[in-house]
């Protein structure tokens, strides 16, 4: 495995915010690499200092053995960026935005890499159409294709999926997947554990500007915790008994109807609590799976700072 | 090079399609001058009639004023757009792709300069039929384009900073109307002998006096007096300085959204000006 980005000790602050603390990570080629972190955390400003589009205060950025500011063009020449809004032309068509990002790289024939890609993502019906008139899920698809153009080595993603629905965001997932198996490597940041979880072979976990913890998903996961099952009753008598029989497993009242059970035994113990209940004959108004959150991790983290 | 002009003129190609494309846009730019044009001519012109002067010089009088007006309005979409691509992350497409930096404002300035001229030029020939005519020789019209040419880059130039700094697309258009202001208090209308003292100081001494001036007397036939050249010293000068303020801006922010850098007193206080130009357009609508 060759590294293909390193950077090392990034700062940067906006008036009196320190947006970026000493931020250090890389990724290796051919990987996925997803930052994670909630709003604000600084995933954007990082990613937009990897890609020269804001001046970093200090530390270094080296990609494919360049280094920023000095060799922009060279490395620009390498990975294409999509934003955290998807900045696609409204007024222009679709293939329209194609050809001009094509243009834009200096590509021989602009009107078929355009058309390839339309093709590719099942843009072809819309081609003609004003991208201002596409839904959500077609304008990120178009998004992305643009950023295929030229056929880039590392590609910068900003919240791919933020705002999609389950069907445009898993068509996406595949997407980044297939390029992957095409050796390219991904950069992307995410709000979500569970995107980080599908797509990425290392996650980095930004919070208020530095990484506080980095590994495969499955280390991920373990930090995270399990996953809980939450019990919704019709009255407090009946959320008292099943708090009773309930008495060996993990249970938290969130209020007097509500309880959270810990699964830490795994995702199939929810079967046999609610067949506990069923036999016991306490009516449950509703129930369901609750997956670990950032702030889990954070609080996993933090408390094992403490302890440690 | 080669490059450096095919990227900006492919960057400015696309903002021509923008400007094509909105009927808005040409509706407002275009229909605009020429209905004040016909207001001042057959509404107001009668009871504006002063004894002795003619339709035709009447005419001939406001239109130097109706074409600048063509151009300031016009400059307000050149800022919308700047802000639109600004907000949209379009700027930061741009710039994270292997091409000079400055191809992407540069892109902005060319389709803005075309468009501004080109919509002059509809006016002036619509202007023909409503009377106007013109003593100037060729070189006086060659001249006369030069200042069109000059005030169109400098409203144009002047636009940039304005919209990368602006926080909403009605501070980013609405530093046209200033300009516009600046336009009725100048000579473009009325002669500036019938103002309040305080005003007419104002209005002999301010550079849309000497562009007017300058632009009546080209297209009247006379020979470049030194308010053409003064006019050309204003135009390259605010130019200049709305080239350098938007470098600035570029290296401060980043064209980012939400920031709080100070940029100097001067800057603060025209943004200061647009928004209560803003303000007053909004109160104007209720
Ligand atoms: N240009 C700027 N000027 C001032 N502050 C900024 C600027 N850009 C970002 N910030 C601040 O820096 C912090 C990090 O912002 P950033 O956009 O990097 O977060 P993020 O992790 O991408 O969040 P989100 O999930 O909301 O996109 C925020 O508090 C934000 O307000
Ligand atoms: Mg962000």
């Amino acid at each position: 495995m060759t590294t293909i980005i390193k950077i090392d000790q990034i700062k940067k602050r906006f008036g009196k915010q320190q947006v970026l603390n000493h931020v250090s990570l890389s990724v290796e080629q051919g990987t996925i690499y997803s930052l994670l972190g909630a709003n604000g955390a600084g995933k954007s400003t990082l990613l937009k200092i990897m890609t020269g589009l804001l001046p970093a205060d200090g530390g270094d950025v080296e990609i494919e053995h360049h280094h920023l500011p000095k060799d922009l063009l060279t490395i620009q020449r390498r990975f294409s960026y999509s934003g955290q809004q998807s900045s696609i032309d409204d007024v222009l068509t679709g293939m329209e935005n194609l050809t001009l990002v094509a243009k834009l790289r200096h590509l021989p024939q602009s009107k078929v890499v355009a058309q390839d890609l339309l093709a590719r993502f099942s843009l072809t019906d819309a081609a003609n159409k004003a991208a201002g008139s596409y839904s959500g899920g077609m304008a990120r698809r178009l998004d992305l294709a643009m950023s295929l153009v030229g056929d880039p080595e590392i590609i910068f993603l900003d919240e791919p999926t933020t705002g999609l629905d389950p069907a445009s965001r898993n068509d996406l997932w595949t997407m980044i997947r297939e390029l992957k198996a095409k050796g390219k490597t991904i950069f992307l940041t995410t709000q979500y554990i569970e995107e980080a979880d599908q797509l990425a072979d290392r996650i980095g976990f930004l919070r208020d500007g530095e990484i506080i913890a980095t590994g495969t998903p499955a280390e991920m996961k373990q930090l995270a915790g399990a996953e809980k099952l939450k019990l919704i009753f019709k009255n407090d008598a009946d959320s008292l008994v099943a708090q009773k029989i309930l008495e060996t497993a993990q249970v938290t009242v969130l209020d007097p109807v509500t309880l959270v059970v810990t699964l830490s035994a795994g995702n199939h113990q929810s079967l046999a609590i609610l067949k506990q209940l069923a036999d016991a004959e306490v009516p449950i108004d509703n129930f369901g799976l609750v997956s670990p959150t950032l702030d889990d991790v954070f609080m996993k983290l933090t408390k094992g700072v403490t302890q440690g | 090079m080669i490059n450096y002009l095919k990227d900006t003129l492919t960057l400015a190609n696309r903002l021509i399609k923008h400007n094509l494309r909105s009927i808005d846009t040409i509706i407002t730019v275009v229909a605009m001058p020429i209905a004040m044009l016909l207001m001042f001519i057959y509404i107001l012109g009668g009871s504006m009639q002063l004894p002795g002067v003619s339709h035709r010089e009447y005419v001939n009088y406001i239109l130097p004023g109706i074409l600048f007006m063509t151009l300031a309005t016009g400059s307000a979409y050149t800022a919308l757009r700047v802000f639109m691509d600004k907000s949209s992350g379009m700027f930061d497409r741009f710039k994270s792709m292997p091409i000079a930096k400055s191809a992407v404002l540069n892109g902005q300035v060319v389709s803005s300069v075309l468009f501004l001229m080109f919509s002059t030029i509809v006016v002036l020939l619509v202007s023909l039929l409503t009377g106007f005519r013109s003593n100037a020789n060729l070189g006086q019209w060659l001249l006369t384009f030069v200042l069109l040419f000059g005030f169109a880059v400098m409203v144009t130039w002047l636009s940039m900073p304005l919209g990368l700094m602006a926080k909403s697309i009605d501070t980013a258009s609405a530093f046209s109307y200033l300009l516009l202001l600046l336009l009725f208090v100048s000579s473009a209308f009325a002669s500036v002998k019938g103002m309040p003292t305080a005003v007419r100081l104002f209005a002999e001494h301010q550079p849309m006096t000497t562009m007017i001036t300058a632009t009546r007397e080209l297209l009247a036939g006379q020979e470049p007096s030194a308010s053409f050249w003064q006019s050309l010293a204003w135009m390259i000068g605010i130019s200049g300085l709305s080239f350098v303020w938007s470098k600035r801006i570029g290296r401060a922010r980043q064209f980012i959204l939400n920031e709080s850098a100070r940029l100097g007193v001067l800057p603060e206080l025209l943004i200061f000006l647009c928004r209560l130009a803003c303000l007053k357009r909004q109160d104007d609508g209720k």
